[in-house]
Order: C-alpha cells, then structure tokens, then sequence
C-alpha cells in the first residue's frame, strides 16, 4: 500500500498544547441525531451496543423457547404442545441460540472493543460494519417471520435431509431456514473480514502482535475460521434450496442423491463454528479476569498459541458428529484421537487461568464470579466432550440428553457466562454506568443454581437412554424425576436471566456516573471516557506493553507507551493505518461518514430473500437491479475519501 | 430404571463399551472434582491476601507458567493413553466374536422398523415390524437401510447406534447374552413421531428362536370368516401384506402373525383389540402425522376386521 513514504507528515500534538482538538473531531464523528443519523450510524461503539441489545432479545425468544420445550418435557406422556410445535420450538431454539445470539454477541462485544483496545478510531471498514448489523438483524426477523407464517423450521438446526427436502416437508419451514442462513452468511463473512483487516492494519503504533489483548486473538482466530468455514454452509444451503424448490438431488437418500454429502458439508462448517462462538468468549474472560486478579495473565504466549490452535484443529474434527453413520473404521479412528487432542489447548488455556487466580490478588465481584463459574463449565464441558470423543462410548451416548447436557455446558458455560462477566465488567465502558453490584450477585447464582439445576441431571438423563429431540417419553420413575429437576432448574434460570434484565434496567435510569477506568485496568479502552468519546482517541496512541496503563507499576519495563501525545489526524474523519507485522504508522486513512445505503441494501435483500421464499422470481430480478444500484451508490469514488486520488502517506 | 438405560449390558458389543464409557465417565468427575478444590483453594488463599489488593502484582508467575505445562503435560499423557484405549476398544468391537450366525435386514421408515429375515434351510424368507427374535448366544449381523429420511437403530443393552441412511447399507452386529427383552429406540431425528418408533428385540433360547422364525416363515392360516378377510383386503391390503392372501402392499408393515406382537404403532400401544380398533379408526390422534390413513369403515365392518386381524396369530 505505501509506497512514498513520508511524504506527508501528520501533524503531531500533545493534548495540553491543542485543547481544540477533541471538539473537532467530535464535529468530525459525531452521529446525527434523529432516525436518519441512527440508520446510517458507522460508529463502531453503536453498532456494537445494537448487536448486543439484539442478541440479547434473540438469547431471551430462544430462552422463552425453552422453557416451553421444559414445560413440555416436566412430565412423561405431556400434551402441551403437539408434536409439530415441538419440532419448531427445538429447532427455532438451537438456529436462535447458536446463530442469532452467541456469535452476534460476541461480534458486538469485538465490535465495541476491537478499535478501543486496538488504540484505533475505527473497525477498517465502518460501512461494512454497519451492513453487517443491519443484514444480521434482516436475517434474523426473516427467519423468525417463519413463526408468523405458522411454518418455523422444523428439522432442527442441524437440518439433516432427506427430511428437510420437499417430500417430507412440504411447506415453506425449511426455506426459511435455508435462505435466512444464506442471508445471515452475507453478514457473518462480511463482519469476519472487517474483524481480520482491522486486526492486520488498525493496530496503534507500536502494537506488535504479542502486544495485543487475548480477546483480539480470540476474535481474529474465530474471524479466520468464519471466512474458511461459512462458504461450506452457504453452499449447503444453497444446494439444499435447489434441491426443494427445482427437484435436483444433491441431498435426496433413495432417488441417487447424498444424505451424508449434507451431515459432511453442515459439520465440516458446524463444528468449527462451535469453536467461533468460544473462542472469542474465551478471550474476555482471558483479557477480564487477571485484571480482577491485579496480575497479567500468567501464560500470555500460552494461551494466545492455544488460542490459534484451537481454531486450527477444529477444522479437522468435524466428523465426530458422524460416527453412527457407516464411516470407514480408519476414519472414526482419525477423528476420533483428533477429538481428544484438541482438548489439550483447551486444558492449557484452564490451567493458565487457574495459574493466574493462584498468583494474584483476586477482586471478588460479579463479574468475578461469573469468570469463576465459567472455568467451573469449561472443564465440565470439556470433560463430558472427551468421554464422546471416544467413538466407542460415542455409539451409545450420541444423540440421548447426554449430548444435549454437553452441549449446554460448552454454549451456555463457555459462551453465556463469558458473555455475562464481559457484560459487567465492560457495562461501564459501553454505558458510563456500572452494573448493581448486589442484584449482580442475586443474578450470578441464581443463573449458577438453575443452570447445573437444569443441565447436570441431563447427563442422567441420557446415560438412562432418553433420546434426543423426542416431544414426549414414557412415564418412568427415574426418567420423570430427572427431567422435572432439569424444568424446575430452567426456570429458575430464566430467573436469573430476568434478574440481569432488571439489573440493566435499573442501571440504565441512573445518572452516567461511572469512571474511565473502575477496575484499574491496564489496556487501551480504559484510558479513554466511559463512554468513548465518538473519535475513542484524540491523538492516536502508541504502545510499548502489552499493559500500557499498568507500565508504571511493572519491575520489567519494556517501554514507555505515550497516550496523551501523537497523531492528531483531524482534517476531517481520519485514522491511521499501521504495517501488518511491526505495527509502524503506514497511512492516513480518510473514513467514511455515516451513510443510509447500508442499510438500504439490506432492505432490498430483504425483499430479495423473501422474493426467493415465496418464488415470485421477477420480484427476485427487479431486487438484484436494486442491490446493484444501493452497491454502486455506496461505492461510488469519493474525492473526500481520497479515492479519487492516492492517499497521504505517513 | 429406564428401559433405554446403559447400566445393564447384556451382550458383548454394550459390554466392551461400558468399561470405556463409565472408566471415561469417573475419570471426568474426578478431573471436575479437582479442579473445582484447586479454583476454591485459590480464592481461599488468595482473597486472605487482600491487604495489598490496591497494588498490581507484575512480575512474571515462573511457578504459573511451570505449573502450566506441568499440568499440560500430565493432561496430554491421559488424553493419548484415553486414545490407545478408544482404538482397541473400536478394534474389539468392530467384528462379533464369532461369524454371525445369519442376517436380518432392517428398514427404518416413517415411524416404525421392518425387520427382514432371509430364506433359510428350505423355510421362505419374511418380514416383520418393530419386534425381532434372535437367538441367546449367537451373534446375529444387520444390515441396516432406511426407506424415506435417515433414522437410527439403537439398542442400548446390547450395542451403540447404527445409523438407517436412505441409499446406503450400514452393517452391524448384535448379540444378546441371556434371554430378554431389550428395548430399543430411533436415535436420529426423523420427523414429527421420532419418539414414537420404539423397537424390541426378544432374545430367547436357540430352539424358542427357531420355533418362532419357522412360525412367522409360514402363511396365514386361511380365514375362517371370508367376510372379514375380504374387508380388510379391500381397505387395507394396498399397503398392508398378509402372507398366502391378496393382500400384498408393502408400505405399511406386513400383518401375516400381527397377534405374535406384544405393541403396536412402533410401541405406542400395547396389541389389544380395544387399541387395534383405535388405531384403525384414527391413527392421528394416537400418532399424529402417521402415515397410515384413517380408514373409512363402519362400526360393524370395523368389528369384522377386527375379528379377522386377531386370526392372525
């Protein structure tokens, strides 16, 4: 990219000589009030607080979700629901949860974050940004239009055909699902590449690569494996789409197609999205944690490297989902010992947590409670994994509620309990309001309670050989008594759940009142106001440590990191690009303004996808015209951004 | 306990598996167990030191970082020790201990499983739905398919699931080590009544097993009442079979011993005349979505296929 160097050079300042400065760049960033100015916001910090909030609406329709399918299942021979809605309910609970909340979630908190604790003004691409909101958001109301249309899917989110093809589901269900995870596929990828290029080119000066939170490397591994994992299921999708709507047999079992071609290309995405939907989760807590403990995380290295390898290795396990399908004996066998294997990063980043509690001072607040709670699940999870990962026990606890137990500890310890202590921990940051303490930790063990109240009988529960995805079982005395535990459980975790609700509630209505930096943190985001000011930083800053606002207290000085001086950047929305390896000042970039098109483009894929669903093709071809016409509006050279001419180098 | 439950293995399959599952089992609560002393002893430890708690302790944790991979170390020797033993129990587990003695072939479809026996010593081969025989003792093989969307075959005390994959033939063994009857369920799920498709599999004593198989080899012995079996070849003989009569469809499971059977409807009723009646009237409200129709039949042609089904011995 530069290619003259130096040949302009930013103006320099300390902010005690420019005390103008901030007043112009928030002239600069600032979000326009009224509907318009909230449509085309680009700020980084709103996008990733509407990601939240809405992934916080979808965790509570697929928590409501299940506590219907609890309800359902309290009792043997129940007809609450009939069979059909049951199949909706646990289908519409897993696409909910797994796809439209806990990697959403986790995009908002890297979202909020990436440009904060980067030392940056911005994610690479804000508009892009935006449209990745805005198409998540699209894609999750068209697939959940599906309950208003009394067709949701109903094959379950792993959707295995041949009974999702035509034949044996005749109505729109799976079309739904199909093109709504097409939809949602466009603002995964998209969210993914703006993550990776912001990690490669948005860095502060100075921020090498080990110099960055575990979050970003979280976030980065789990972006990586988005771009290599998502096309497999969108291809899927796609191939499932034309088998149902023009007769092809990709996927059919006795008219020549391939039923196991679909478990290969959903679980060859699927598995590592597992891992997409942790790792980042896991990197909160990395980052969170030693600084509730008053240390550095013991074992940097260690777990940035696990971190990599986790992604890495959960390309290469899909199949342990498949071992009751006929695969070659030497197959089972390979994924089997790769299943086990990959517990061993995992083990690492437990013992470097552990390490860090043992070697620090330990603030016990919600937060930290909830941190606790999720190396407790963790390992949990983690456990319950390698006992399936032995393909032999394999055989008989796939598909009973001893997976369903598994899965639940890995998702809701690993992704929610993450999400839960990052949420109290980073409120104060997103808000400029600390989270109740008290109520806190009301909601912690509540939600503790009536998680393992709810789960850890499930392990029961399958190992009695209750199969899963069943709407109703016969009346047994062992079985009645495990499953009403499990319901009274879920709903006492919907409580704690709702207590988190009243907590932010509450929160909200009280004055903005929290400090820049409550926990004494040492990385980028709290060296800034609580809330960010909409330009994050006035003068870019640059980094010398991995904790630039703990340098003072550090025996081992590397460096000096400077905050108050650099950069200023403020002709206009400007930020600074940096080399990928050494993190050097590369380029001046001139960002974009807030824009509507985002947001129009996803309107007119809305009406692109739903003209596919009900097959009212010319409508499908007057929308492509449209989402060509919103793309060239959008992209259309402009001399304010420096796309008309080269840009200024550093 | 539950009639699925894996406590009770009772042949050689489920019993090379359980010790890998429950030894994975225990070993995985011990493991939570001492992580869980570790974190508490920890914060113990640790929140006694709180006179300090304003200073930020820096320097690097070399104990921590031992302790890592310590630890690590250790966890990785488990994890391939864990492998070795995964791969000689699949290796143990992958043939029967002696060749299997004949095969049955089974068909999962929507929702109940046909069993298929071949031909054997001069006596025709036959079919029978969600209840089969096998002999104590002996390993039988299975050669696994489904008709429509994918199932699984599952019987717990006996052995792990094989999947049922349209288009393709999964094999299996089985072997019961003493008389019983063990239950088994459809373990992929297969559309609105996959809890519904329960299955049996009786194991009895050689010569029980071969009176039975040589039984169900035979015709239907001819009808007593030609009323009754003209009826019910007129209204359900598209889709049922009843061996040696004009009834020859095969999308539902074939009748031709039916009052041999202990359930039916996949284990959704026990076979009584009261339920048979029920069943025939109304599938829906006991199955809904079934795919047997409910059959238009007045209440004294009902009773006349009635009287003929409990013929079927």
């Amino acid at each position: 990219m530069s290619t003259a160097e130096h040949d302009i050079q930013p103006r320099t300042v300390s902010l005690a000589d420019d005390p103008g400065l901030p007043e112009r760049l928030r002239r600069a960033w600032e979000t326009a009030p009224g509907l318009v100015g909230w449509i085309s916001s680009v700020d980084h910090k709103s996008i990733g607080r509407r990601y939240i909030v809405t992934a916080f609406a979808f965790l509570l329709l697929g928590g409501l979700e299940a506590l219907i399918i609890r309800l359902q299942l309290a009792h043997a021979d129940q007809h609450f629901v009939t069979p059909e809605q049951y199949d909706q309910l646990f289908s519409m609970h897993g696409i909910t949860m797994i796809f439209l909340y806990a990697l959403p979630v986790l995009s908002g908190f890297s979202n909020f974050l990436f440009p904060l604790v980067l030392g940056a003004r911005d994610m690479a691409f804000p508009r892009l940004n935006a449209f990745s909101y805005w198409v998540y958001l699209a894609s999750g109301l068209f697939m959940y239009a599906s309950f208003l249309a009394g067709a949701a899917p109903d094959d379950g989110w792993f959707n295995y055909a041949p009974n999702a093809l035509r034949p044996y589901s005749p109505g729109p269900n799976m079309d739904f699902y199909a093109l709504g995870m097409i939809f949602l596929g466009v603002s995964t990828t998209v969210g993914a590449a703006n993550f990776v290029v912001t990690v490669l080119r948005m860095r502060a000066p100075g921020m090498t690569f080990a110099r960055m939170p575990i979050l970003v490397w979280g976030t980065f591994s789990a972006s990586a494996g988005i771009l290599l994992a998502v096309p497999a299921v969108s291809l899927a999708f796609f191939l499932l789409w034309l088998d149902r709507s023009f007769g092809t047999h990709f996927f059919s079992g006795t008219e020549g197609g391939q039923p196991l071609l679909w478990q290969h290309l959903f679980w060859i995405f699927a598995h590592p999205w597992v891992y997409i939907i942790v790792l980042p989760a896991m990197g909160l807590v990395s980052d969170a944690l030693p600084i509730l403990c008053r240390r550095p995380i013991v074992g940097y290295g260690l777990v940035a490297g696990a971190t990599v390898a986790t992604m890495m290795i959960g390309f290469g396990v899909w199949a342990h989902h498949m071992f009751a399908t006929g695969l070659p004996a030497i197959a089972s066998a390979y994924f089997s010992a790769a299943s086990f294997i990959i517990a061993v990063p995992s083990a690492v980043a437990t013992f470097a947590w552990i390490a860090t509690i043992w070697s620090g001072r330990p603030r016990i607040n919600t937060a930290f409670l909830y941190f606790v709670g999720f190396i407790v699940m963790f390992v949990i999870g983690g456990v319950s994994g390698v006992v399936t990962a032995a393909a032999p026990a394999d055989l008989q606890l796939t598909d009973t509620y001893f997976v369903v137990a598994h899965v639940h500890y890995v998702l809701i310890g690993i992704n929610l309990f993450g999400v839960l202590g990052g949420l109290y921990f980073w409120f104060p940051k997103m808000t400029g309001r600390l989270l109740g303490e008290r109520l806190g930790h009301w909601n912690f063990w509540i939600t503790f309670v009536g998680f393992n109240a709810a789960f850890m009988p499930m392990h029961l529960t399958g190992l009695m050989g209750m199969p899963r995805r069943v709407y109703t079982y016969p009346a047994d005395p062992g079985l009645d008594l495990v499953n009403l535990i499990s319901t009274l459980g879920s709903d006492l975790l919907g409580v704690g759940i709702l207590l988190l609700v009243v907590n932010v509630w509450l929160s909200l209505k009280k004055p903005k009142t929290a400090p820049d930096n409550p926990w004494d943190a040492p990385t980028l985001e709290w060296a800034v106001a609580s809330p960010p000011p909409p330009y994050n930083f006035a003068v870019i800053p640059t980094v010398a440590s991995r904790h630039p606002l703990w340098e003072a207290h550090m025996s081992n000085r590397s460096g000096v990191s400077v905050l108050d001086r650099g950069f200023a950047l403020d002709d206009g929305k400007e930020a600074l690009a940096t080399t990928v390896l050494e993190a050097r000042p590369d380029l001046v970039l001139k960002m974009p303004n807030d824009s509507p098109w985002p947001f129009l483009l996803t309107l007119v894929m809305s009406v692109f996808f739903t003209a596919l669903l009900v097959q009212a093709w010319w409508v499908g071809a007057v929308s492509v015209a449209g989402l060509l016409v919103c793309t060239l509006v959008w992209l259309w050279p402009q001399r304010r951004l420096a796309q008309t001419a080269e840009p200024p180098h550093v | 306990m539950s009639p699925l439950d894996l406590l009770h293995p009772a042949g050689p399959q489920a019993q090379q598996i359980a010790p890998l599952l429950w030894g994975l089992i225990w070993l995985s609560v011990v493991v939570v167990l001492v992580i869980i002393i570790v974190v508490g002893l920890a914060l113990i430890v640790r929140t006694r030191r709180q006179e300090d708690i304003a200073q930020v302790t820096t320097e690097e944790s070399r104990r921590g970082i031992w302790s890592i991979y310590a630890a690590t170390g250790a966890s990785t020797v488990i994890l391939a020790i864990l492998i070795g033993w995964t791969l000689t129990t699949m290796a143990g587990i992958a043939t029967p201990p002696r060749p299997a003695a004949f095969t049955i072939d089974v068909t999962g479809l929507q929702w109940w499983w046909r069993f298929t026996y071949e031909p054997q010593d001069g006596a025709p081969g036959f079919s029978t739905a969600n209840e089969l025989h096998i002999p104590v003792g002996v390993p039988v093989r299975f050669r696994i398919t489904a008709g429509d969307v994918i199932h699984s075959f599952w019987v717990p005390a006996i052995g792990g699931k094989t999947d049922a994959i349209p288009g393709q033939v999964n094999e299996a063994w089985l072997e019961a080590d003493k008389p019983g009857i063990y239950q088994g369920a459809c373990s992929e799920y297969c559309g609105q009544e996959h809890s519904e498709m329960a299955l049996f599999v009786v194991a009895e004593p050689q010569a029980d097993f071969d009176a039975w198989r040589a039984h169900q080899a035979m015709a239907a012995a001819p009808a007593a009442d030609p009323t009754g079996q003209a009826l019910f070849i007129q209204s359900c003989g598209r889709c049922h079979t009843v061996r040696g009569t004009a009834a020859m469809g095969t999308r539902g499971p074939d009748l031709t011993h039916l009052m041999s059977r202990t359930t039916i409807a996949a284990g959704r009723l026990t076979n009584s005349r009261g339920n048979l009646a029920g069943w025939i009237a109304n599938p829906d409200a006991i199955k809904p979505g079934a795919k047997m129709p409910a059959v238009p039949l007045s209440g004294p042609q009902l009773q006349s296929v009635l009287d003929y089904l409990s013929t079927l011995s």
